[in-house]
């Protein structure tokens, strides 16, 4: 085979698993991503058929329309998506269809699970779930044994169109359901997370940015930069987002109005097309993007880039708008805080002082000290 | 002024829903929703100033069709200004359509010579998207041969992309009365404010009325697709209970302007350079508001006002 000197998890699955149409078009993979991926959170995307894997991939990763998604055809092979290049976030795709056993003792689940941060299990809320409840179970007894950092995370997902008793419903009887099973096999300690979600709405968009979140080490300095940025510049709310997929970093420490952010959404939308209009698709997203919305309500969106994948959405009152310049200084100390923390993350990496985050949280600590003098 | 628009076509044939998506806001989803439509629905869309369409959108079942041709002829056919038909491009029963369709034309014919007829080839999101051309090129052969003696004017639409906006800007650029005074001042604008491009807007169905452009675009389906941007977030704004008011969006290589102009247009001003402080261009933009405002509404006092100026 001709992947036999890279190491990646596509090449275990033995060709006994009935897989004849598995080749390598499917698994467009890069080797020398591991640099750059060791720093970026890493997220499975695993579920029973018809889930709704490859949907929600598409939607969030890949700008499709939610209609379109009911033309796509169900995945006959396994998938390996890589958004290495475009996002902050690194995210690949398992599917798991029914005729593999998942416990086969020949599939190497260390390679699988071994790198991973988060594993995102699909569920069908409109479908029978039982089959997809076992699957669950024997999926993360099998990956907790192999790496126990790893954060289980439920989409229980299509539930537009279900009334809100009946998803709260549906949500206990999994939540239920799931932790008796893992109980029963003694590992009451796991932490299962569960999301409702719908490529129709917002929510597949919320659920990624609460399970992204959890996987970035530097999670508490960014809200702690953010939370000093924001009421020295005037602004009420700011997410930075991930552009490409539209999930949200961090934000300051305020509550979460799932509107606003809905709002700040369709706004990268609007830059990001009209800037493909204007320019080029490549070049949509560059170090000169910025952008202003007014509002008549009294609102403004002030949206600017902080580097190659991320930008930061602030709302603010309009009166507090007349100030721009001290926005636009406070905005570039904080957009330097943050490409030094992710910097030092980079260098930590490289010198492979892999268990050295205690280092990084100092120094972040200290600059980011100096950062709140120059920001008051 | 108004000016009768007839929406025909056969039932199911998608009249209903592209006219809620072009004047009532609704996103193409949310057509699934509407039911058939008896008999004739009548509605007024207030349109740039003094101008108000009046559409006729007439149920297409087969009952109703032949109602219009015989019992409501005149009603139906008199003073029609546009005629916009419809036809389902996966249609089982052309024959029948064609049918219906060249009786409608016959009645228009006698009952007003004068109107301008537009064929529309819809739901053209159900062709694979290489054949589309070819499709159309077809239809749209047959159709002007069929149309004989009137001249028709065909489009291809589906209500999920930009060709819909495409189709209906056209055909309301084609109503407005001084579109050309309209045209000239938009380019006397932008020659001016040595603008890239500017777009004008009719404020409520964001379909674009006028345009300028100095520099070739390699994108030749942009203005619709930044009305379709525009106002796909013009109904995010509106779940907040808000509307929104202007926009700046720009990047190394363009600085792009929305703003509200006159009080039935929106103005999109591009600018390659940059570097230009934004105020520059809002202040500019200001400016030219009051020029057409008055262009827009001669009838009011602003008129005299107007060639006062030049006495």
């Amino acid at each position: 085979m001709s992947y036999d000197d890279d190491d990646y998890p596509a090449d275990t699955f033995p060709k006994d698993f009935g897989y004849g149409t598995y080749n390598q078009d499917g698994l467009e993979m890069e080797p020398n991503s591991t640099g750059s991926s060791e720093t970026k959170p890493r997220i499975l995307l695993m579920g029973l058929r018809r889930s709704g894997k490859s949907s929600i991939q598409k939607v969030v990763f890949h700008k499709m329309s939610p209609n379109e998604t009911l033309f796509l055809e169900s995945t006959s092979k396994i998938v390996k998506d890589d958004i290495n290049n475009s996002s902050f976030v690194q995210f690949q795709i398992w599917d798991f269809p029914g005729q593999i056993d998942f416990i086969e003792p020949t599939f190497d689940s260390d390679m699988i699970f071994g790198g991973c941060g988060a594993l995102v299990f699909v569920i069908d809320a409109k479908d029978d779930y039982n089959e997809a409840l076992t699957k669950f179970k024997n999926t993360v007894i099998k990956a907790y044994k192999v790496n126990q950092r790893i954060k289980f995370e439920v989409f229980i997902h299509k539930v537009d169109g279900i009334s809100d008793d009946s998803k709260m419903e549906s949500q206990r009887d999994i939540h239920q359901r799931s932790s008796d099973d893992l109980s029963e096999a003694g590992l009451n300690q796991i932490h299962l997370s569960f999301h409702l979600t719908s490529i129709y709405d917002h929510s597949i968009f919320e659920a990624f940015s609460k399970v992204v979140q959890k996987l970035i080490p530097q999670l508490p300095t960014l809200e702690n930069l953010l939370n000093i940025f924001i009421p020295n510049s005037g602004i009420e709310k700011a997410f930075l987002f991930d552009v490409v997929s539209k999930i949200y970093i961090a934000t300051d420490s305020s509550p979460v109005d799932m509107q606003t952010y809905e709002l700040c959404c369709d706004m990268i939308d609007v830059v990001i097309d009209l800037s493909s209009i204007y320019s080029s698709e490549e070049t949509a997203f560059d170090s000169g993007s910025s952008s202003l919305i007014k509002l008549n309500n009294n609102t403004i969106l002030y949206l600017r880039e902080v580097n190659k994948f991320l930008a930061l959405v602030c709302i603010l009152r309009e009166e507090n708008f007349n100030r721009q310049g001290v926005i636009d200084y406070n905005f570039i100390c904080f957009r330097d805080a943050i490409s030094e923390v992710f910097e030092l993350r980079l260098r930590q990496k490289q010198l492979e002082n892999n268990e050295d985050e205690d280092l990084a949280d100092e120094h972040t600590l200290i600059r980011h000290g100096n950062d709140a003098a120059v920001v008051t | 002024m108004k000016k009768k628009v007839l929406l025909m076509g056969k039932s199911g044939s998608g009249k209903t829903s592209m006219r809620s998506i072009i004047f009532a806001n609704y996103i193409a989803r949310d057509t699934t929703r509407l039911g058939a439509t008896i008999d004739v629905e009548h509605s007024h869309v207030k349109f740039l100033g003094n101008l108000v369409l009046n559409l006729w959108d007439c149920g297409g079942q087969e009952g109703f069709m032949k109602q219009y041709i015989a019992q409501q002829r005149d009603n139906i056919f008199r003073n029609v200004e546009v005629l916009i038909y419809v036809f389902d491009v996966e249609s089982q029963e052309m024959e029948r359509d064609v049918h219906y369709y060249q009786s409608c034309l016959e009645a228009l014919l006698q009952n007003s010579p004068e109107a301008l007829i537009f064929c529309l080839v819809h739901k053209m999101d159900l062709v694979p998207e290489e054949q589309r051309e070819e499709v159309f090129k077809d239809r749209e052969e047959d159709l002007i041969r069929l149309s004989k003696p009137g001249n028709v004017t065909c489009f291809r639409t589906s209500i999920w992309d930009e060709t819909l906006y495409k189709a209906w800007s056209s055909i309301v650029t084609m109503l407005i009365p001084n579109v050309a005074a309209l045209e000239d001042s938009v380019t006397h604008f932008a020659n001016v404010i040595e603008a890239d491009e500017v777009l004008l807007f009719e404020k409520a169905t964001f379909l674009v009325i006028s345009y300028f452009q100095s520099k070739k675009n390699r994108d030749s389906h942009r203005f619709e697709k930044v009305s379709n941007i525009i106002k796909q977030f013009k109904l995010s704004c509106s779940k907040l209970g808000a509307k929104f008011q202007s926009m700046e969006v720009r990047n190394s290589a363009f600085a792009a302007f929305i703003d509200t102009f006159t009080s039935n247009t929106y103005v999109m001003v591009v600018m390659s350079d940059p570097t230009l402080p934004s105020e520059a261009t809002l202040v500019n933009i200001r400016n030219a508001r009051k020029h057409f405002e008055e262009l827009e509404n001669p009838n009011n006092s602003a008129m005299n006002h107007h060639s006062h100026k030049y006495h």
